[in-house]
């Protein structure tokens, strides 16, 4: 019986089953993207884990060393100031991106005049090059001669602050830095966020005497939940992942006071002498970090469907 | 009596209405002020002489402006062949991103075959893996094949990302499949189909897709640090980076090195920017 079934679907043509040839030609489809995803990223990301639980310098042989690695993090100073810097940073930015993100939405969303330039003009700072715009950043916070440093100590403050120079700063400058640059990017879903509300709630909850406020905190938030999940993962992996900002603004410091993981793990990795295998133990960390908001997010998102 | 308080009623309304028009344009301008301002204090230095740079009250139009800074830069540091080198990443990486992107997503998206779920989660799975979790063993790897110190590598670090994928799959799902199933009774192959209704069809997609991958290639950093060391392979921003570490104190070198930066994917942006909102909410980024 089988058989015969499935005699009726060769195809005549090529002598192949119908579903077989469907699913070659699917492949075909899949197999550039495919091919080049696998060497250049899944080989990578198994040797990952396989190289932290050895020493290897690049130049002899790889040595297995069990979790010896892990257990040197524990005790490694460095790598505390970069786990916590780097959860600070996060504590830091993404409330704030959030905040700002969707107050701009929010403006933006209302019938305005020239919204088209409003909406350009907040998203430029996230396109533009990090390095050229890390140097004004630099120069406009210069401790001794920036313009915001002129203008405070025009309105009289004492004790101007040393921003990327000053321990206390240092990682304050940053997030304020990443909060001006990236705040566009997620403005951007929100007003995709918002185009999918329903504005009629809105109108009714207007109707029934409700003001500006009460309609954004009780009809339009609850309606944009999905969004700022949305938000509030991307941005948190996001800022697990930060390292340029840092490299560009304060090198790390001053001392370890903005090293964060990937900063540690570039500096382990290419700086001094190579310690691929503790470099990738290090990276197992960050991995485990973003994996467990990934987890967060993927339960979040099944709850909302 | 009734009709004075309507009347009342409705003019303070009006008044309401104004006053938070107000508000809201008031707040707009200082956003696009706090956006702008680094950008224009960028403009106006690279026109200055370094030690007008920080003159205070600062001068936004130079009195003396001096666009010899957009002339020596070019002599200072080999910056065109750091653009030429970033042009040609950027260009091939994009279109082979596209390319092979929408080519996969279209399968995934439309078509049946063994081993589909397994293979999409397969993806899925690895955008949540951070790059720099990885990088490490992926530039071993590179090295061990002579890969350093060649574009080669950074094409195929940056070419074939999970990310595009998912993009595309989640803009073609919403293409009628009705579509698809009318041209195959018209005899057109699955290729024809990707070719001449999908790919056309997507143009919000493949936009926003053209903005994120162009952009990103444009203002890779990390990857061009650890795999390009010989000056003549560097891209722009390596190359500006080393500069202005070399030159610290030439402000307005720097900026006018950092304006010409920028001007390239201003202009992607600017020329693509109307699709971008549509692009981010039917492409499924919002989550």
């Amino acid at each position: 019986m089988a058989e015969t079934t499935q005699a009726v679907q060769v195809n005549p043509k090529r002598g192949m089953k119908k579903s077989t040839r469907d699913s070659l030609i699917a492949y075909s489809f899949i197999a550039p993207n495919f091919i080049g995803f696998c060497v250049f990223t899944l080989v990578p990301m198994i040797f990952a884990i396989a190289l932290s639980f050895c020493n290897w310098d690049g130049v002899h042989p790889v040595e297995f060393t069990g979790i010896s690695n892990f257990v040197a993090l524990l005790s490694d100073k460095t790598f505390k100031a970069a786990f916590v810097n780097t959860l600070v940073y996060a504590v830091g930015t993404v409330p704030l991106t959030l905040v700002c993100s969707l107050g701009l939405a929010m403006l933006l969303n209302q019938k305005v005049k020239c919204r088209n330039f409003f909406r350009t003009v907040s998203f430029f700072p996230y396109v533009a090059s990090l390095v050229a715009v890390a140097a004004v950043w630099n120069m406009i916070f210069s401790p001794s001669m920036g313009p915001v440093n002129q203008i405070l100590a025009g309105l009289g403050v004492e004790n101007l602050p040393k921003w990327a120079a000053g321990k206390d700063t240092a990682m304050l400058t940053v997030i304020l830095f990443s909060v001006w640059k990236n705040m566009g990017y997620y403005m951007v879903i929100y007003l995709a966020g918002l185009q999918g509300t329903n504005p009629e709630l809105e109108e009714a909850a207007e109707l029934d005497g409700a003001n500006k406020w009460q309609i954004f905190w009780n009809v339009t938030l609850p309606q944009l939940k999905p969004t700022t999940f949305f938000v509030i993962i991307m941005l948190t992996i996001a800022s697990f992942k930060v390292y340029d900002q840092m490299y560009m603004i304060t090198q790390g410091g001053p001392g370890n006071a903005t090293m964060t993981l990937v900063y540690y793990i570039y500096n382990v990795a290419f700086v001094n002498t190579p310690k691929y295998g503790y470099a990738s133990a290090v990276s197992m960390v960050l991995f485990v970090l973003v994996l467990f908001v990934t987890i967060i997010q993927f339960k979040g998102s099944s709850n909302n469907d | 009596m009734a009709t004075t308080a309507v009347k009342e009623k409705t003019g303070s309304m009006k008044a309401q209405h104004i006053v938070s028009r107000v508000l809201i344009y008031a707040l707009l301008i200082i956003v696009a002020a706090l956006m702008l301002i680094p950008f224009l204090w960028m403009l106006s230095a690279s026109f200055k002489l370094n030690k007008d740079v920080f003159t205070f009250p600062i001068e936004w139009i130079p009195s003396n402006p001096r666009p010899q800074n957009y002339v020596d830069i070019w002599t200072k540091i080999p910056l065109l062949t750091f653009i030429k080198n970033t042009a040609f990443l950027t260009i091939v990486v994009t279109i082979l991103q596209v390319l092979t992107s929408s080519f996969a997503a279209y399968a995934f998206a439309k078509l049946n075959f063994k081993g589909k779920n397994v293979l999409f989660l397969g993806y899925i799975a690895t955008i949540a893996v951070p790059w720099q979790a990885y990088m490490v063993p992926q530039f071993m790897m590179m090295r061990s094949w002579h890969l350093n110190n060649t574009h080669l590598a950074i094409i195929c670090l940056q070419a074939f990302s999970a990310f595009g994928v998912f993009m595309m799959k989640q803009f073609y799902e919403g293409v009628p499949t009705e579509l698809c199933e009318a041209a195959r009774i018209d005899g057109l192959s699955e290729y024809g189909i990707y070719a001449r209704i999908m790919l056309p069809l997507s143009l919000p997609a493949v936009s926003t897709l053209v903005i994120f991958t162009f952009v990103n290639t444009w203002n890779d950093f990390l990857g061009p640090l650890i795999y390009l060391t010989k000056t003549e392979l560097k891209t722009i921003q390596i190359g500006l980076r080393m500069f202005i570490s070399q030159y610290s104190a030439e402000y307005g070198l720097i900026m006018a090195a950092s304006v010409i930066a920028l001007i390239p994917v201003l202009i992607v942006f600017l020329s693509l920017q109307k699709y971008f909102v549509q692009g981010v909410a039917s492409s499924g980024l919002k989550g």
